[in-house]
């Protein structure tokens, strides 16, 4: 169990609307353009923080055709 | 996981800005040639112009300036330890690569007239072109690597290059992070472009990813280019930003110099006249902290609300938009509150400093068929205009290169023993994890390379990395992106160890903070007025030697030489 990867009962940083995220669809943006691979897709086909290793970068956030993703600073930077 | 084998021409290690450049210009130039364009991330969006660029920072625009100015500027600005051959390289094609780019839809700012809006940022003359709209760089280019039909490969972490019998390149290996196979990739060239070493010391905030530079700029490509026998340079001219405290992205005074914002100490007094990064520059900042003027602050509460208004619209939304969110977490108004700057924790870049694989003006390194490019070589002060400008250089160089040359074999051995080691932190039953090593790592670079470096600690940093170097033989990896990470470790304490033993190997002080060590406080340039090379020998240790700096085709006036040592204000005002 790595120190970065997230565990479920923690918060974590990027935030993912479910009701919004078209993963299930197919789409795979946020988890393309992230540049830490960050990002996976749960059991139920939606997108979550799997590790915590974010640079605040944006891409994921600004190109999410759904406005599904929120990015907010890490606990440790902000 | 199985390991795949691929065959290519030109194998372009690193998709971010020189990477792209390099493969456009490789296939505009033969069409016909193969070109693979790997990345550890997805080629789409990564590196460190994700979010585009806010700046050109040396950008040589004809009636602005001229490639001879730009030359003897950065001469200056790096103590006269340059090869002005690749600095000239770079000026010279400045300006078409800036044509190039604007007619491929990357947006620069421009003034009533049309013309290119260039500002004065450095000390001497002027280079930095704005681009306020600079925010689609990484889009314009897809467009063009999907034209020009370079192949692409995503979320693959190149480990080792690959070498024939007679030391020439031949290719790479891989580690796809997602599916833990192994990919054995043969190519006739391979051109290196992975970026700074962003991973190296340990910022203030302690989160691993809170990085200057991309976090995923690990280093790799300077520990993969000194196992393959490349010579690197000047690993002791560090990279150390003046950034925003915790955020750890630039304060950006390039951006809001021009519209009369300036760095000041806790007394709203300026302490330098110019902004313009350099060791000097981030000299006099750490002085102003040890005499407890600190802390460094950007100023912008004097401008008017329509220039802040401005500048949010650059810095909030190009290069690290994200920043508008941690000011608003924190309260922050360029209005009525200073913006908290600190001295970064170190890297090693090419591109913002000096340090990186030794290059000719062709982007060629010292072993045949390999490039590389971007802030990963050595051409100083490069930045991203620079590093597309060498990715061109190397891809139509290697295009040249490869003309007749058959797919060179390499050894299966070499396979055999780097696929054993990638693997083996998933075959461990348990071990250490990457991440706290990674943690230990860092945080002993900052107490022991963090300038001013002094030798006895440089000396017990070592030690602690040998011992970390032990530790790796532990590490443990739970899946193929832990995997990554763990490779990552071996790159970054191999820019660590590289890192010290070139520091203690100068014995005399240079750049500014960049290279100022306690035991040496003077610049001596009979002695010094010389590249420190590195190199892996046959036993697998580095040696260490130095490379005469080329006679310059520009020459430097003495009194000149000293221009960036001038920085300071006289008594403060406001």
């Amino acid at each position: 169990m790595s120190l970065t990867r997230n565990d479920p009962d923690f918060a974590v940083s990027i935030l993912v609307d479910h009701d919004k995220c078209i993963a299930s669809k197919g789409c795979r943006t946020c988890i393309d353009v992230c540049p830490t691979d960050a990002l996976k897709l749960d059991e139920n086909g939606k997108v979550v923080m799997s590790y915590d290793e974010c640079w605040y970068c944006l891409p994921c956030q600004q190109d999410c055709p759904t406005k599904a993703i929120r990015v907010e600073m890490p606990y440790l930077v902000r | 996981m199985e390991t795949r084998n691929i065959e290519t021409d030109i194998l372009v290690i690193g998709g971010g800005t020189a990477g792209p450049i390099a493969a456009i210009k490789a296939k505009a130039k033969a069409p016909n040639l193969r070109v693979l364009l790997l990345d550890k991330a997805n080629v789409k969006r990564c590196g460190a112009i994700t979010e585009g660029m806010d700046s050109v920072n040396n950008a040589i625009i004809p009636g602005c300036a001229t490639p001879e100015q730009y030359v003897r500027e950065i001469t200056i600005a790096n103590d006269g330890i340059v090869n002005q051959h690749t600095i000239m390289a770079y000026a010279t094609r400045s300006y078409g690569m800036i044509r190039e780019l604007d007619e491929w839809g990357v947006r620069f700012e421009k003034d009533e007239t049309g013309d290119y809006a260039v500002k004065k940022v450095h000390h001497l003359g002027s280079y930095v072109l704005p681009m306020p709209e600079g925010y689609n760089v990484k889009k314009v280019i897809f467009r063009q690597i999907k034209r020009l039909g370079v192949e692409i490969s995503n979320r693959l972490t190149a480990t080792r290059l690959l070498t024939a019998k007679d030391g020439r390149i031949a290719g790479a290996i891989a580690l796809d992070s997602r599916s833990g196979d192994i990919v054995v990739i043969r190519a006739r060239a391979v051109v290196l472009c992975t970026g700074a070493a962003g991973r190296l010391g340990l910022p203030a905030s302690g989160y691993l990813f809170g990085t200057y530079e991309n976090p995923t700029n690990a280093g790799d490509g300077y520990s993969m280019a000194y196992h393959a026998g490349a010579e690197l340079s000047g690993l002791e001219c560090f990279q150390i930003n003046p950034l925003i405290k915790d955020y750890n992205g630039p304060a950006c005074a390039y951006v809001t110099g021009p519209f009369g914002g300036y760095t000041v100490n806790a007394r709203g007094e300026r302490f330098i006249k110019s902004d313009y990064w350099s060791g000097q520059m981030m000299f006099e900042f750490w002085r102003e902290l040890e005499s407890g003027n600190g802390p460094v602050f950007l100023k912008l509460d004097h401008l008017a609300g329509e220039t802040v208004q401005r500048i949010e619209n650059v810095l909030h939304i190009t290069e690290r938009p994200s920043r508008g969110l941690f000011h608003q977490g924190r309260g922050t108004n360029y209005r009525k509150d200073l913006v908290e700057m600190y001295i970064s924790e170190i890297g090693l870049c090419g591109g913002h400093s000096a340090s990186g694989v030794w290059v000719d003006e062709h982007a060629r390194t010292t072993v045949p068929g390999l490039y590389a490019a971007g802030d990963l070589c050595n051409v100083a002060h490069n930045y991203m205009l620079g590093a597309m400008v060498f990715g061109q250089i190397a891809g139509e160089d290697a295009v040249d290169y490869l003309e007749g040359l058959s797919l060179p074999d390499h050894d299966a051995e070499q396979v055999e023993r780097e696929r054993a080691r990638i693997l083996a932190p998933l075959q461990r039953q348990n071990g250490l994890q990457a991440s706290k090593i990674e943690y230990k790592l860092r945080r002993l670079v900052n107490d022991y390379l963090q300038p001013p470096k002094v030798t006895r600690k440089m000396e017990i940093g070592l030690r602690r990395f040998a011992e970390i170097r032990e530790d790796l033989q532990h590490v443990k990896a739970g899946n193929p992106h832990e995997l990554m990470r763990a490779m990552e470790v071996f790159a970054i304490l191999d820019c660590a160890e590289l890192a010290a033993l070139a520091s203690l190997y100068r014995t005399e002080s240079r750049w500014g903070l960049y290279h100022y060590r306690t035991d040496f406080p003077e610049r001596d340039d009979a002695r010094w007025n010389c590249f420190v090379e590195a190199r892996k020998t046959s036993e697998g240790k580095p040696a260490f030697f130095t490379r005469p700096v080329p006679d310059y085709i520009v020459s430097i006036g003495d009194a000149e030489m000293n221009a960036y040592h001038e920085l300071r204000c006289e008594a403060a005002r406001t």
